[in-house]
């Protein structure tokens, strides 16, 4: 059954647009299939890799303001950077990769937290280029969602075969190896600097085409928007711990997740307190309903906290514990 | 024929002289036991081997190349194996991929890689743990690990830190045959290893240590009757007893 649960999703996706019609459904799921690209692309840091990463917007916004740039600079078409965007990625991976892989543990993780800040100055201040933060308006080339629906999920199937493929080869196990133990790794042979420039530069490729989609998809990119250290890079760790870090599924069902914790607070508890504010007239309510959508930041905070006390190891990772629970209540419930 | 030679090696850290100046030789095949008491920089040499530590001063030459500052992943490559006396398995990964991961230095597939390891792991006699992950494994055979580990790079040379160091008498004599069985494919061994029973019954030839320095060296009789050798010992004896 486990083995077949890949099929029979792959299955439910292909068909789904042609079935669920209605445009904001059909939205929700290209934000989930985007959400599993640049989640299963973080994951390969410190899910595989061990190097805890919070700079993935950098990647991501590079990518996307490629593809903007193709469009406002060059005057071609903006799905140009789907075949560029990985790469300008790549090009910002590899020298902060150079420079910051000589460091450790905690400290990595804050020298990518600068880089996430610097990318996102850098296109705010470059007006000349990026226009800074006015930002940049392309003209969506298709009207329906479909086509931007089926390149967001041949985008995450190929990074799901592909990662899995890494996974299995040496590159994997030196991952693997590196995240264990860098000393052991070392004596063993393996370069880990090499390998851990690798492993970045993967997440970055895969991150930087997923935000030119993402320019594509949108049709509108400001330096706050994708260079965003809370929308982006740390939603990119949320996918990866909810659905289970170091596992290859782990970051699908954590887009699934997210994408619904994050829609469900911007729409105020899908309209609750807009509808409890208008019932009762309360302004107290009404503030309340008012900010509740700002505060979906809050709300993933205690999502982690949540996940990280009863699945430290993600919905993924723990799914025997919750397969556990859930037939222990059952077990219960007959006996009584 | 000398395979391997440390000149005048030196290590400070801050103020103190880790290892002063010490130099030795090992001929291909052999079993070169290293010894002293508690301290006396015996893992550090093997640090500066194979450069965890910077070297403050001396030479290492491997294969009559000057291997002194090339990074650690390259001196494994050249061929020098070690394993830690604080045992670093790849605590998630199980016993079969912790050597898989290593083989892949030497084979690019996986199915290669996979080949060697089993091998390895049968030649190691761990091989009924290879589904089980590593951390879950007892001390002796997580040190069995760290051994099969650096014999699937195919080393000409291997450190061994204490790996017989916790071992039941069983064990014990399991790894001295192990030891043995590994001299006898063709590697080289440089020894440390506090239990006089395993030291003195492999080694071919042995070098003491005390304070980072030098103080004997020569074959296990000699060694175990010299003076400045028995005085280290026993004094850290007696002040254990005090
Ligand atoms: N990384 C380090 N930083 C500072 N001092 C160190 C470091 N490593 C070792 N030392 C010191 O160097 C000296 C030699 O230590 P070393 O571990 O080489 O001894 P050893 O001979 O292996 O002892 P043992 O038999 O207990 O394993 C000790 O005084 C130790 O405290
Ligand atoms: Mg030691």
């Amino acid at each position: 059954m486990k083995k077949y649960t890949p099929y029979i999703l792959l299955f439910v996706l292909i068909i789904f647009p042609l079935v669920v019609r209605n445009s904001y459904y059909q939205h929700l799921m290209i934000l989930v299939l985007i959400w599993v690209v640049i989640g299963s692309g973080w994951n390969i840091i410190p899910g595989y890799t061990g190097q805890v990463s919070f700079g993935d917007a950098a990647f991501f916004g590079t990518g996307a303001y490629t593809a903007g740039l193709f469009a406002s600079k060059l005057g071609m078409s903006a799905w140009w950077g789907m075949a560029f965007g990985g790469f300008a990625a790549m090009a910002i991976a590899f020298p902060f990769g150079w420079i910051c892989f000589r460091l450790r543990g905690a400290y990595f993780a804050l020298a990518s937290l600068a880089l996430n800040e610097v990318c996102r100055h850098v296109a705010t201040v470059w007006e000349s280029l990026t226009n800074g933060m006015v930002g940049i308006l392309v003209m969506p080339t298709f009207v329906s969602k479909i086509p931007y629906y089926y390149v967001a999920l041949s985008l995450a199937v190929f990074s799901i075969i592909f990662i899995q493929s890494v996974m299995k080869s040496r590159w994997g196990y030196y991952f693997l190896s590196i995240r264990e133990d860098q000393d052991a790794a070392e004596s063993l042979g393996i370069d880990t600097h090499y390998y851990k420039m690798i492993s970045l530069n993967i997440a970055a490729f895969l991150t930087g085409i997923t935000g030119s989609l993402f320019m594509n998809y949108m049709g509108f990119i400001d330096p706050e928007v994708v260079f965003s250290l809370h929308d982006i890079s740390i939603m990119a760790i949320l996918v990866g711990i909810v659905g289970g870090v170091g596992t290859i599924y782990g970051p699908v069902v954590g887009a699934f997740v997210m994408v619904a914790v994050h829609e469900f607070f911007r729409t105020g508890f899908l309209g609750f307190f807009k509808t409890l504010a208008s019932v009762t007239g309360s302004d107290f309510v009404n503030t309340v309903a008012k900010y509740v959508s700002q505060a979906h930041v809050l709300g993933f905070g205690i999502l982690v906290v949540l996940v990280i006390l009863y699945l430290p190891n993600g919905i993924v990772g723990d799914w025997d514990k919750i397969i556990g629970i859930f037939t222990r209540f059952k077990r219960k419930g007959e006996s009584s | 024929m000398i395979l391997f030679k440390i000149e005048n090696l030196v290590k400070y850290f801050g103020g103190l002289a880790a290892v002063n100046g010490v130099s030795f030789s090992v001929n291909r095949g052999e079993i070169f036991g290293l010894i002293g008491p508690n301290g006396s920089g015996k893992t550090t040499i093997f640090n500066l081997i194979s450069n965890f530590h910077k070297p403050s001063g001396g030479k290492i030459i491997f294969k009559d190349k000057d291997i002194t500052n090339l990074k650690t992943n390259k001196i494994c490559r050249l061929g020098i194996g070690r394993t830690f006396q604080v045992v670093k398995p790849l605590g998630r990964l199980t016993v079969l991929d912790n050597v898989i991961a290593s083989a892949f230095l030497r084979v690019h597939n996986k199915t290669e890689a996979t080949k060697v390891a089993l091998e390895t792991l049968e030649f190691c006699n761990l091989i009924h743990r290879k589904d089980d992950l590593a951390k879950s494994l007892p001390i002796g055979e997580r040190k069995r690990l760290e051994i099969t580990r650096s014999m699937a790079t195919n080393p000409d040379l291997l450190l061994l830190d204490e790996t017989a160091a916790g071992l039941n008498p069983g064990e014990l004599d399991e790894a001295i045959e192990l030891i043995k069985k590994i001299r006898d494919r063709g590697v080289t061994i440089i020894i440390v290893e506090h239990i006089m029973k395993v030291i003195m019954t492999i080694s071919d030839r042995i070098h003491a240590i005390n304070f980072g320095q030098t103080i004997a060296e020569g074959t296990p009789e000699e060694v175990a009757n010299d003076p400045a050798v028995i005085e280290a010992y026993l004094g850290e004896e007696y002040a254990h007893g005090k």
